[in-house]
């Protein structure tokens, strides 16, 4: 019972938050509201057995890349939605738009359920997968991840590499060396 | 052996085409006269050897390679002389060889490139016509024809610069062509029915079928359309338009090609293929018919002209269309002997003429002429022996052959082809000597300045043998009634019958009496004709200008030789211009085929003119069409 | 015990949001939130699924999913900081030079 609670406690949070995020008007704000909602996410992995990647979410999304996030933010002290000549006058500026979006959004999330409920054997409690808490644990991932998956993970630290020097050379100035 | 034949002409070919320019006028010329002659010599030694032969068995094969072996179809490059063949080929190689001769002096005004390639075009054809002459199938003579048919159009336009030299040699191809369309379509037919296209196989198919009474069996419509491919190479109606204005060509191509050797390669045609012919009589009647009709059209178109070389054309189709009525009332020896003997004096009459212009220096117009008796001797002797032979006076070779002719036609029934014959004989008779007192005798008419000289050793010894030819040659075939044994006839027989049937001439029942009234009749046109020419324009110049002012009507028309030219370009010419221009350049051409290429072109451009404004260049568009496409297709799945 | 559809629905409704956001705003940055979120969606999804099915592979994807969307947000980033030394803006409507 407890974990039902739970589980929509945190889900509402991220639901949410998540809403707000994309209504917000000034960028910082949305930063902000977007980690609350990754920090509920965090919760939710918890309650699925996988507390590495819980601990990794808050540490990598919420503690890294959004702090990149503010720092771009606040580095470009980014203005808010402008009301510049050419915006006024363009098409996708005007109300409608906004209904669309949520409209279509709507429909989106119909679309999903419908092919949830149609798909069925969903109602299979989670937790009652085999292999319990072991699953998640540091051990069985560090096993699988240099066993399985080398391949991908250094293939991975080439890209994290090759992501850094373009952030570099894209944010460079130009006539610097 | 038989292969030399034509070979030696090939090799002169290609010797003065490849070189001529680098070798001296006296080198090209006796060069490609010498391969004529040593072709000559080959055929003489040729029919000798076939003379050796029993007489039922007149035949020596000679097999270059195989040609085309297609599944069961085999076609081989064969020669094949036997006693039609020996005729053919000693006269083309012989009188070929005379020309050659005589043209080594008459072009020697030409540079020495031009010179070399004259030469080399005369080789070439005469290698085509032995080629024709010689071939053993129809395909390989079907080569001798086109090939003579290339040669005439580059002979016929030699002086290419001049406009009417190429538009006549532009026409004698397009004419010839036509007759080649039916000529193709005949050796079809003949092959889809009869599965070969060698002469003697086709011969003992067909001799083993009944003779067709009706126009539409396939022998028939064959040799038709067989026949009408020989009236386009041996001009005559409807395809002769082309022969009067190939005299735009040098003299000795007129009297070589245009008189004794392909012209006549229609008339070799239909005796090669006697017994097919001889099986649709609905043909031969047209052959007939057609024969004796151009005969004594061209006759009387010949009776005004002004031209010399125009007046022995017009006298050669009429000529021709006699040979065609022998043939096609079925005395095919007798259409061979007119082909053989018109070989010797047309040529002497074109060379002659030849002479009287070279001395002239390019004069043609008869009207400007005379008197030339006294300055051109030799000549004169010569070109009258021509015309004494061509009006069918006794005793000289045409009378003979012409004879033949008409007896044949008398005796098979036809009276009134032998009527319209007859008329043409005397017309013939008329139109020469007209053309021999205006030109040689009275006054002299001609302004030029200077003295005339006669001809030149090379052009007189060859005038000289074709006089002997033309007095003599009929002597091989005096015919029974007069006391000979024809030997001609006797000889060609065998190649008009079925291979392996009896030998000797099908005896038809003679009537010596008849024939002999027939010779004396014949004799009496001839002399009747001439006199009537010297009554008028020895005599009385003036009469002949007031009969032509009197039938002002008939005159225009027989000068402007019936309109038919006019006729032709009117029906024929000017329609398919205009049409080709109008429907096929404008209406097809232009609005369909390049409108589709062009339209294909507009159409992608005016697409992509469209496409182009998908992109907007806002990246919100397009994450919003991303949108709707992933609900889109999520919904058409769960909708499946 | 929580059913398996509950998360999915959980992350389908983040997915589509996420999206919403990537059509409607217009600003660079909360559009590269948004996509953010929608990475987040699909996190899920392959956690709940790889409890379901017993698996450790449903993490070790959402490993290699964050590392990789980390290394997006820093380039993407870049280049929104490029983007804005050019027009001052931050609104993806002013980038228009690849309009036909």
């Amino acid at each position: 019972m407890p974990e039902t609670l739970v589980f929509y406690l945190l889900s509402g949070i991220a639901i949410v938050a998540s809403a707000l995020v994309i209504g917000q008007r000034n960028p910082m704000y949305s930063v902000l509201l977007i980690i609350a909602s990754f920090g509920a996410l965090a919760g939710l992995y918890i309650q699925l057995d996988a507390p590495f990647v819980a601990v990794a979410q808050i540490i990598i999304y919420a503690g890294a890349i959004m702090v990149l996030f503010l720092f771009v933010v606040m580095l470009l002290n980014a203005p808010q939605e402008d009301a510049a000549d050419w915006d006024r006058t363009h098409p996708l500026r005007r109300p409608a738009i906004a209904r669309f979006g949520s409209l279509l959004a709507l429909l989106l999330v119909v679309q999903l359920a419908w092919a949830l409920i149609r798909a069925g054997g969903l109602d299979a409690p989670v937790a009652a997968g085999a292999g319990g808490a072991e699953i998640g644990s540091v051990r069985a991932l560090g096993r699988v991840l240099f066993t399985e998956y080398v391949f991908a993970f250094e293939a991975t630290s080439v890209l994290i590499l090759v992501a850094m020097v373009g952030a570099v050379v894209l944010a460079r100035r130009e006539g610097e060396s | 052996m038989l292969a030399l034949i034509p070979l030696f002409p090939l090799l002169g070919f290609l010797v003065n085409a490849s070189f001529g320019r680098r070798l001296s006028k006296n080198l090209s010329g006796s060069l490609a006269s010498a391969v004529m002659v040593a072709s000559f010599v080959v055929s003489v030694m040729a029919v000798v050897d076939l003379a050796g032969l029993p007489a039922g068995e007149r035949a020596i094969e000679q097999t270059v390679y195989t040609w085309i072996a297609s599944g069961d179809f085999v076609l081989d490059l064969t020669f094949r002389v036997d006693p039609l063949a020996a005729v053919m080929i000693l006269i083309v190689s012989g009188i070929g060889a005379l020309i050659h001769i005589y043209s080594t002096a008459y072009m020697h005004e030409e540079s020495d490139r031009e010179y070399a390639r004259y030469f080399s075009y005369l080789n070439l054809f005469a290698a085509f016509m032995l080629v024709l002459v010689l071939g053993a199938n129809f395909l390989v003579l079907f080569v001798g024809w086109e090939g003579v048919g290339l040669c005439s159009y580059l002979l016929i336009g030699f002086w290419f610069r001049k406009k009417s030299a190429s538009d006549a040699g532009k026409k004698a191809f397009v004419v010839n062509r036509i007759g080649d369309y039916a000529f193709v379509l005949g050796v079809l037919l003949l092959f889809v029915r009869f599965g070969s296209l060698d002469f003697q196989r086709l011969a003992g198919l067909v001799s083993a079928m009944p003779a067709e009474e009706g126009v539409f069996g396939v022998i028939s419509i064959a040799t038709l359309l067989l026949f009408i491919g020989a009236t386009g190479k041996s001009a005559q109606i409807p395809l002769y338009v082309w022969l009067p204005d190939a005299m735009e060509g040098p003299t000795p191509v007129s009297a070589l090609i245009h008189a004794a050797t392909m012209v006549t390669a229609g008339v070799y045609m239909i005796g090669r293929n006697a017994v097919l012919f001889s099986h649709a009589p609905e043909t031969m009647m047209v052959v007939a018919v057609i024969g004796a009709l151009t005969a004594l059209m061209a006759a009387t178109i010949g009776l005004v002209q002004n031209d010399i070389k125009r007046v022995l054309a017009y006298s050669t189709v009429s000529q021709l269309g006699l040979m065609f009525l022998a043939m096609g009332v079925g005395a095919f020896g007798a259409g061979i002997f007119h082909l053989y003997t018109h070989a010797f004096f047309k040529a002497l009459l074109f060379l002659g003429s030849g002479a009287v212009i070279h001395a002239l220096h390019g004069e043609q117009d008869i009207r400007h002429m005379g008197g030339l008796k006294r300055y051109l001797p030799t000549t004169y002797w010569t070109f009258l022996i021509g015309s004494l032979a061509i009006a069918g006076v006794p005793f000289l070779s045409g009378f003979f052959s012409k004879d033949e002719i008409l007896y044949e036609t008398f005796h098979e029934g036809h009276t009134l082809l032998w009527l319209m014959a007859a008329v043409t004989s005397l017309l013939t008779a008329t139109y020469m000597f007209r053309l021999v007192f205006l030109t040689f005798h009275g006054e002299r008419r001609h302004d030029g300045a200077g003295h005339l000289h006669d001809a030149p050793p090379a052009m007189a010894i060859v005038l000289v043998i074709l006089a002997v030819g033309s007095a003599l040659a009929g002597y091989v075939g005096i015919p029974h009634a007069l006391g000979g044994h024809h030997q001609l006839a006797a000889w060609l027989a065998p190649s008009f019958q079925p291979p392996g049937s009896a030998e000797g001439i099908e005896a038809a029942a003679e009537a010596p009496a008849v024939e002999l009234t027939l010779m004396a009749v014949s004799s009496a046109i001839a002399i009747g004709g001439i006199l009537l020419a010297s009554f008028i324009w020895l005599r009385r110049r003036e009469l002949a200008d007031a009969l032509s002012r009197r039938f002002a009507a008939i005159y225009t028309l027989l000068l402007n030789k019936y309109f038919v030219d006019e006729i032709y370009d009117a029906a024929v010419v000017h329609p398919i211009q205009h049409g080709s221009e109008r429907a096929l350049w404008r209406g097809f051409d232009v609005a369909v085929v390049d409108g589709a290429v062009n339209g294909a072109g507009t159409i992608v451009a005016e697409g992509s003119g469209l496409l182009r404004r998908l992109q907007t260049g806002s990246v919100r568009a397009y994450a919003g069409s991303m949108f709707i496409g992933v609900i889109v297709i999520l919904g058409y799945y769960l909708w499946r | 015990m929580i059913p398996l559809g509950h998360y999915l629905f959980v992350s389908a409704v983040l997915f589509a949001i996420g999206t919403a956001g990537v059509f409607m705003r217009r600003n660079l940055i909360t559009i590269l939130l948004s996509i953010e979120i929608m990475l987040n969606a699909v996190n899920l999804t392959f956690v709940a699924f790889g409890r379901q099915l017993g698996t450790v592979d449903g993490q070790i994807i959402v490993f290699f999913v964050m590392t990789v969307a980390a290394a997006e947000a820093a380039v993407g980033l870049a280049i929104v900081i490029a983007l804005f030394r050019h027009r001052e803006s931050l609104n993806p409507d002013a980038f228009t030079s690849l309009k036909w």
